[in-house]
């Protein structure tokens, strides 16, 4: 077993975790922040998208150890507390999910791209989620929301 | 008659209320901050996990030894299927589709031996999940590998290895049905169309992999069961049939279900056996796929075999239709399988008149992923068919695609009309769907640079593909389903229940994982009742708190079960108005009500609200004699008949000739569903359809290699479409309402997929037609696409 610090979601922990241990494993086992979904064991679907250190990483695809001492954001800490974030309204307001499971991921993944190109086209969001399976929407509802967002935070900042 | 108007996408609703209101999601708000409850999020105290080994093999002969990996840390219990051989129950078919039909027993772990790549032969139970894999490695296996048969042609000749030894064939079924004189139609036909059309093997791939966790309370004998189902009452049934325990003892939940496409509608092998193990160990078990897992044991969609002939005059006027199908049913019969493709039976002959029709359809076992819906179940596999045969039958003729439907399609004033192979349509308006498909296509100004390109002899070609599809939504009338030889009904079931604080509970049978049936439902009884959308709840997708279901495929939700809400929501105003009446002392006759409220005629102020109704109806302390107390009501619908939804959907695309690259530049779907309830969530359906439809089109095939190991196993290889792969698409509606359903809703979860993958695959055929080429084989990948070119061209590929 190996100890790690880290802070999820704004609350400091430590715990013993075996290498092994996937950091999706341990967010959803050991810290119980289930809200991050797994949807395949071979990092190409990016349902369990988290922020470490404010990038987005495919948390099946790190070691919880490799974490040690960052600080991971999970869709359940995206918003401060009061409402949600810009991606998360705009996500709502353009129907851009059905059945939700891959929406943690592409919130997240949406965030990390709209802080590196704040104002994407229609094809740099495309291009930009990419790594993000969705199985329902088609993806036109979640382009339309993410160019929205964008729009949001520009105006925001 | 019929009436037809155009709405513009995004257009404010044209009805006052909520029916066609873009009410945004209540379904929403928990998704998106994570405050999910998926099957395998649930964490019960002293839970147990399950693991199952797969036999690596197609075909062999097992002899399992899991004693050893009893010992191995963590492990509480491990099992091979002859282990529990008693205690498991065979998975139940429930569509027997011929009298002589082929059902081997199908054990959810396998005996002694392993009929696919994929298949359980035996089971871990540990105290963490990673115990239960890793004590998969202490399992001891003989596997004596045996011949092993793939390709359906190869599984129907003699001296084939079988499948299953006992049955003593490959041959599931054979089925068959004439309609009109078919002999006839094909005499002296001026024009014989003749093709080979092949629909690949698809993997739905839901986002959510299925996990199930069962919970006993071994003292009372009772279950409760979480699944990653579309289909909870059909789970707690077969439990129940199955293994003798009452039905009242099995609560089953279908909690967040993270999509379905027809891969969740299934009584599965892990269910069966979790509930099993539960019932052994008396305590908690819980198993959740992996991904790669989920490629073998969860089903797989279409792959079909199909002859086509289609005879015709020489204006093209269509006189027959001949459709000859090989199914794949995989290596066992899950649920629906043999069922699949006679779903498809009716639809070949699309929305044109004929004079006759034969269809035949011989299903198969192979050594692979049994098969079962898919996003269409028939349906895709039918249009697709007559939708390709409509473009060579123009090209033959040299006629416009668009004009040789015209010639052929069942006319506005023509519905309801009582098709060749026995359906009856119940209202549609196709020219007025094709020409706002048209207009906004800019039909001819593409056809014009097809034709100037063509003539430049650009690198990059540009076809246009076009598909008026219709299909039948609404599953289904119970008395069709008996004759057809399924053991169950077609029916819905509603509650809607008025509390006393005036807010609403709206208790649905049918069971959501995607769809916004919360958001669809409330709007619909938001205007029956008159009370606020945000006062309504829809509970659904648990047994215990809606015990009479049959659950979410086929899209049927609205059709069937919005319309018993519907009823329900009614029944409730009517006991309303009654027990209104009493407490105003007037005739029911002298009430009105709108809005939520009953006024009396000519009284002003003289009014109740059925909030108040509903709160008097509580308290009871004053009710007419025979009215009971409580404002509730139950409706368990059967549909009259089927509904069908229709539309033009126009592509556009562009075709590299050197590379075999094809890309889609304009997708114009012009559907009509009948009655919208909700734009928004009707548009969300049909993006997501024909992303799925384009996905059959150009990218997704499972792949068996020569001794049947999946070698499409993962997302890597099996490549579901980015968001980089997929365009923009253009929508419209015509509204054409249902004569089959008082709300004339139809349907729309399956529209966008059926209608998309011909359309796609006529606009790649579209562009190379100048090369010689009249068929690509789906899917349309740069390398079929440049061997298709090269192949026509007389060139070695």
């Amino acid at each position: 077993m190996t100890r790690i610090s880290v802070t999820v979601d704004g609350l400091d922990a430590v715990d013993e975790v075996e290498p092994r241990t996937l950091l999706v494993q341990y967010l959803r086992e050991d810290r119980g922040r289930t809200g991050t979904p797994v949807g395949c064991d071979t990092g190409n679907c990016g349902a369990c998208t988290v922020l470490v250190d404010g990038r987005a990483v495919k948390s099946c695809s790190m070691l919880a150890v490799q974490a040690d001492g960052g600080e991971i954001t999970t869709i359940q800490g995206l918003s401060d507390g009061d409402g949600m974030h810009p991606v998360q309204k705009a996500f709502h307001e353009r129907h851009a999910l059905q059945c939700g499971y891959c929406t943690p991921g592409m919130v997240l993944a949406a965030v990390d791209l709209l802080r590196e190109v704040p104002d994407p086209t229609e094809e740099q969001v495309r291009e930009g989620l990419e790594g993000n399976l969705c199985r329902c929407t088609g993806y036109q509802n979640i382009v339309a929301a993410v160019r929205d967002a964008a729009a949001e935070l520009r105006g925001a900042s | 008659m019929t009436t037809t108007e155009t709405r513009t996408e995004n257009g404010p609703a044209r009805r006052h209320g909520e029916v066609g209101a873009a009410r945004r999601r209540k379904e929403d708000a928990h998704l998106l901050t994570g405050q999910t409850t998926w099957t395998d999020n649930i964490q019960l105290a002293g839970t147990l996990h399950v693991a199952l080994l797969r036999s690596p093999m197609a075909h062999a002969r097992v002899r399992v030894d899991a004693s050893a990996a009893a010992g191995e840390p963590g492990v509480v219990a491990a099992y091979s299927g002859a282990d529990l051989a008693d205690e498991l129950p065979g998975l139940p078919s429930a569509w027997q589709v011929t009298p002589d039909w082929v059902a081997p027993e199908h054990k959810p772990l396998a005996v002694d031996e392993a009929r696919y790549a994929g298949d359980a032969i035996a089971v871990v139970v540990a105290d963490t999940r990673a115990h239960a894999v890793d004590a998969l490695d202490a399992i001891e296996v003989e596997y004596e590998p045996l011949p092993v048969v793939l390709d359906m042609e190869q599984a129907m000749a003699d001296g084939a290895p079988l499948v299953h030894a006992d049955a003593g064939t490959n041959v599931c079924f054979r089925y068959s049905d004439t309609f009109g004189d078919v002999a006839a139609a094909f005499a002296d036909a001026p024009v014989l169309i003749r093709r080979r059309y092949v629909q690949q093997r698809l993997v739905p791939c839901a986002m959510e992999p299925r996990s199930v966790l069962v919970a006993p309370v071994p003292a009372s004998g009772e279950y409760t069961v979480w699944s990653s189902t579309q289909i909870p009452h059909f789970v707690r049934l077969f439990l129940a049939l199955l293994s003798g325990v009452p039905e009242s003892r099995i609560r089953v939940i279908a909690p967040d279900v993270g999509g379905g496409f027809g891969s969740k509608l299934d009584i599965y092998a892990e269910e069966m056996l979790l509930f099993a193990l539960a019932r052994k160990l008396g305590r908690p078990v819980k198993w959740t796929e992996t991904r790669s897992e989920a490629f073998q044991a969860t089903i797989h969609g279409r792959d079909q075999i199909q002859d086509l002939e289609l005879a015709a005059d020489a204006d093209g006027r269509i006189r027959g239709l001949r459709v000859a199908l090989l199914a794949d049913m995989g290596a066992y019969l899950q649920l629906l399988t043999p069922a699949i493709p006679l779903l498809g039976r009716a639809m070949f002959p699309g929305i044109y008149k004929m004079d006759a029709y034969e269809f035949g359809c011989t299903g198969v076992f192979t050594d692979k992923t049994p098969t079962d819906a898919y996003r269409g179940a028939g349906r895709p596999e039918a249009t697709f068919a007559i939708e390709r045969l409509l473009d060579e039958l123009a090209a033959e003729l040299s006629v416009d695609p668009l004009e040789m439907r015209r010639r052929n399609w069942i006319r506005h004033e023509e519905f309801p009309y009582p098709q060749i192979a026995g359906l009856t349509y119940d209202s549609g308006n196709y020219e007025a769907a094709t020409a706002r498909a048209r207009e906004l296509f800019d039909y001819d100004g593409l056809r014009a640079e097809q034709a100037r390109r063509r003539e430049a002899h650009d690198a990059v070609q540009l076809g246009i593909g076009v598909s008026t599809y219709t299909e039948m939504c609404g599953l289904a009338p119970s008395r069709w389903l008996g004759e057809r030889g399924y053991a169950g009904g077609g029916w819905e079931a509603a509650t809607v229940r008025l509390l006393p604080t005036g807010k609403v509970e709206a208790v649905v049978g049918t069971s959501p994982h995607g769809q916004g049936h919360v958001t669809t439902f409330s709007q619909l009884v938001a205007d029956t009742l008159g009370v606020p959308f945000d006062d309504i709840e829809v509970v659904h997708g648990d047994t215990a708190a809606a015990p009479a279901g049959l659950d979410t495929y086929g899209s049927r939700s609205l059709a069937v079960g919005g319309v018993a809400v519907w009823r329900a929501a009614q029944r409730v105003v009517a006991k309303a108005k009654t027990l209104a009446a009493h407490l105003l002392e007037v005739s029911e006759d002298d009430l009105e009500f709108a809005d939520g409220t009953f006024a009396v005629r000519g009284t002003p102020g003289a009014t109740k609200t059925i909030q108040e109704v509903a709160f008097a109806a509580f308290a009871a302390h004053s009710m007419p004699d025979g009215l009971e107390p409580t404002l509730s009501a139950d409706f368990v619908l059967d549909p009259d008949d089927f509904s069908f939804p229709h539309g033009t959907h126009l592509c556009a695309a562009e075709v590299d000739t050197e590379t075999g690259r094809v890309t889609i530049r304009k997708y114009v779907a012009v559907d009509d569903v009948g009655t919208v309830v909700n734009p928004l969530i009707v548009e969300g359906q049909v993006h997501g359809g024909l992303a799925q439809g384009i996905a059959q089109a150009l990218h997704e095939i499972a792949v068996y290699d020569a001794d049947g190991n999946l070698t499409t196993g993962t997302m890597a290889d099996y490549t579901p479409p980015t968001a980089a792969d997929l365009p923009s698409f253009t929508l419209d509606r015509t509204e054409t309402p249902s004569t089959t359903n008082p709300l004339g809703v139809k349907g729309v979860g399956e529209a966008g997929t059926i209608a998309s993958t011909p359309a796609v695959v006529n606009a790649v055929v579209d562009a190379l037609r100048p090369y010689g080429v009249r068929d690509v084989a789906m899917p349309c990948t740069p390398e079929r696409v440049w061997r298709a070119i090269h192949e026509a061209q007389g060139g070695a590929s």
